[in-house]
């Protein structure tokens, strides 16, 4: 993308969904979207009613108890001009089933505040590179990094090499590719407490992976996966951290690493 | 597990069994070292093809229309079958299929009958049915051979003995076949069954099979095989049994050319099958005199009528997702409890068994998406495995303390103030279980009751002081 383009790019009114559980466990996250957001020169907006977009309860079969969530969704970001989520699995989660189960409510309303808000609702790397179309957002980290592709991000939200061209552009970094990359660490939600024997088993393949490379840093679109492979790398004494693509790339000369 | 048959009435539940079949680091190497071999296999051929995601749509369009019409079509292919020959039989269920083929194989006259690979058989457990009647069943495809002789169970849909490697088969064939000095190579393991094979297709008059697809504009009976062990088993005996689901009928002879180029590539990494068999009732001057097929329901009918689980039966039983699965790749099939594993396996038993077992078997999962994304019909895994849970769910009953926490925490988020409290209430129930590291840093290293399954093996940090929420609010009120 040439100069030009990037000075006549609209300012945006970002409303960020940040997800429940980055709100909750992983707010460095939410405040790395922000920073790298506005450095971009858009601004950001918090809708403070936010809460879950529903994925664990529909998951594990609960339908009932994730209904009611779609429509306060809805509510909370109707007319954004764009929704950013630094969760791919909770994207996966709005573009996969929202329209299905808008439908199953069969509220018409509902059905077309769904079709009208889904086009406008991103993934944080998606946003950056779809949206926005930059690859390179002025971000320094002098460190070893390796990625890890989350099945939502790679499969349902087909993000290929986004998220890679984006780490690819950081000043500093030593990227480094992480062997099976398209297998899943084992987490799926519930399933590492209803299935934690095999969930472990999976998951000691891809730790093995991340300690291959040498990597001081294993990255990801997801911090759902990351802080399931961080609780073994952290077990298992590796000295070996997790941080989610935004705190990367939000990361520069002045942030202290 | 061997010679106990895989039924999932009776099968433990997943977990367990995953936790059992782990233990086993045999098994678990063969399992992994398969899987890599014809995953890698097939990602070339299928690679080479520039319009396979036009042919995996298609595949799924037939299959579709055909469940859509499988009144009409199955009519169609029993009076073809029937004009050219054929006897048609109609079974209810595994039990009424199981007594219909021992009905005709002790009408044929004959006390043993040659069999090719068939997971429908194995699905109604035939083989006991006729040992019990009085009729010796022998195996025929070479890995079928070597679980039957190895009293053992198939594991995968394409690769039942993917379990074993070489030196175990080579003790079983041994053991066995009384060939105490037989080589562990390729060929002396092929030699081997191939002289103990040939002597059973000169010999036994009766034959019995699956079907790959049941052709209902010309009648004919179509089977795709590797080894050539299925032409024998179709062409030699007098007389020909065929069991098939009703789902495996297909409109149009011309169909063949969508599912030929699908089935093999994603089977077993091949272009095409060495063997394709198709035959249309009998023909007086060539191969069995009597030809019988037995159209079998067994609850299939009962996934037809609901609309979500109906494309399990699109399925083309290729086994691909079995060797994409990643849960799959762990434990190997014998933990399904049931002949169809993987991904598959975990969304069919519990249908076929009509929700009554194998509830487990949907939670197998972690909807990693790697099924659908190989599946060359287009299956959805992921959302019929989330369809089956929501079944299970309701038949718990709210009565049990994951539906009251999952209640609870839908009530918590319908309410912002509702979740904040819940956020603070987190950060002190969990404080008790904080323990610093060397850092300074707080994690928890145990967990009660079953979040103990993630503290197993892995650690959970603290909750941090503040919440992103609490962090915008106060930047809201001073700016950036």
């Amino acid at each position: 993308m040439n100069l030009k383009s990037c000075e006549t790019e609209a300012i945006l009114r970002v409303a960020l969904f940040i997800a429940c559980y980055n709100d909750t466990l992983f707010p460095d996250t939410g405040k790395a979207v922000v920073r790298v957001l506005e450095r971009l020169g858009h601004t950001v907006e918090f809708p403070a009613g936010q809460t879950c977009c529903g994925q664990m309860h529909w998951n594990t079969g609960y339908q009932s108890e994730a209904l009611p969530l779609v429509k306060r969704f809805v509510e909370q970001f109707r007319g954004a001009e764009a929704v950013v989520v630094p969760s791919s699995s909770c994207v996966a989660m709005m573009r996969d089933h929202y329209p299905k189960m808008a439908a199953e409510i069969g509220d018409a309303a509902l059905i077309a505040d769904v079709s009208l808000l889904l086009p406008h609702v991103f993934e944080f790397s998606e946003f950056l590179i779809k949206r926005l179309g930059v690859e390179d957002v002025g971000a320094y980290y002098p460190h070893r990094v390796t990625y890890h592709a989350s099945c939502h991000g790679l499969r349902n939200l087909g993000l290929g090499d986004g998220p890679v061209r984006l780490l690819k552009a950081v000043r500093g970094i030593d990227l480094v590719e992480l062997n099976a990359l398209e297998q899943c660490c084992g987490f799926g939600g519930t399933f590492a407490v209803k299935n934690a024997d095999v969930s472990s088993a999976m998951l000691e393949e891809k730790t093995g992976a991340v300690l291959a490379t040498g990597a001081e840093v294993c990255t990801a679109c997801d911090n759902s996966c990351l802080m399931h492979i961080q609780g073994a790398l952290h077990r298992q004494k590796t000295g070996v951290k997790t941080l989610h693509l935004a705190e990367i790339l939000a990361a520069d000369e002045g942030a202290g690493l | 597990m061997s010679g106990s048959a895989l039924d999932p009435k009776t099968a433990p539940v997943f977990p367990m069994a995953a936790r059992t079949a782990m233990k086993d680091g045999q098994l678990r190497r063969n399992v992994r070292h398969a899987t890599d071999v014809i995953q890698a296999k097939r990602a070339r051929v299928v690679a080479e093809m520039p319009d396979w995601q036009e042919l995996r749509e298609a595949g799924k369009q037939i299959r579709q229309h055909t469940m859509e019409n499988l009144d009409f079509y199955l009519e169609e292919f029993e009076a073809n079958c029937t004009r050219a020959g054929g006897v048609v039989h109609w079974a209810r269920d595994a039990a009424e299929a199981r007594q219909i083929i021992v009905g005709l194989v002790k009408a044929s006259g004959s006390e043993e009958v040659i069999k090719i690979k068939s997971m429908t058989t194995e699905e109604i457990q035939l083989n006991s049915a006729l040992e019990a009647a009085g009729i010796h069943p022998y195996e025929t495809d070479l890995a079928e051979l070597i679980i039957q002789l190895g009293r053992d169970q198939p594991s995968h849909i394409v690769v039942p003995a993917l379990h074993k490697n070489r030196q175990q088969i080579r003790e079983i064939f041994q053991r066995e076949m009384n060939l105490p000095k037989l080589g562990e190579r390729p060929e002396d393991l092929a030699d081997a069954a191939r002289i103990f094979l040939r002597e059973k297709f000169l010999r036994v008059k009766t034959g019995v099979s699956g079907a790959n697809f049941l052709v209902a504009e010309t009648g004919g009976v179509c089977i795709v095989e590797s080894e050539g062990n299925g032409r024998m088993c179709l062409t030699l005996p007098e007389t020909l049994i065929t069991v098939a689901g009703i789902d495996k009928v297909v409109p149009r002879f011309t169909d063949l050319e969508v599912l030929f180029q699908l089935l093999p590539r994603s089977a077993t990494g091949e272009r095409m099958n060495p063997y394709n068999s198709i035959w249309t009732g009998v023909n007086a001057e060539d191969g069995p005199r009597t030809f019988h097929v037995v159209l079998m329901d067994n609850a299939r009918t009962e996934i037809l009528a609901d609309a979500e689980g109906r494309q399990t039966l699109n399925c083309i039983r290729c086994g691909a997702c079995q060797n994409a699965c990643p849960v799959y790749r762990q434990t190997g099939g014998h933990a399904y409890g049931s002949v169809y594993a993987g991904p598959i396996g975990a969304i069919l038993t519990p249908q076929l068994q009509e929700m009554h077992h194998a509830q487990s078997l949907p939670y197998a999962s972690s909807l990693c998406g790697a099924c659908y994304e190989v599946c060359p019909v287009k299956i959805n895994i992921p959302e019929v495995l989330i369809h089956l849970r929501n079944k299970v769910v309701k038949q718990n009953g709210p009565l049990n303390v994951e539906a009251l926490a999952m209640k609870m925490m839908g009530m918590i988020f319908l309410s912002e103030q509702r979740f904040r409290a819940a956020q603070r209430m987190g950060r002190m129930a969990e404080a008790p279980l904080v323990r610093r590291d060397e850092k300074g840093e707080g994690w928890i290293g145990w967990l009660p009751g079953m979040l103990g399954g993630w503290t197993n093996v892995r650690d959970l940090q603290e909750m941090p002081q503040e919440t992103f929420r609490d962090w915008w609010k106060k930047r809201g009120t001073h700016g950036s």
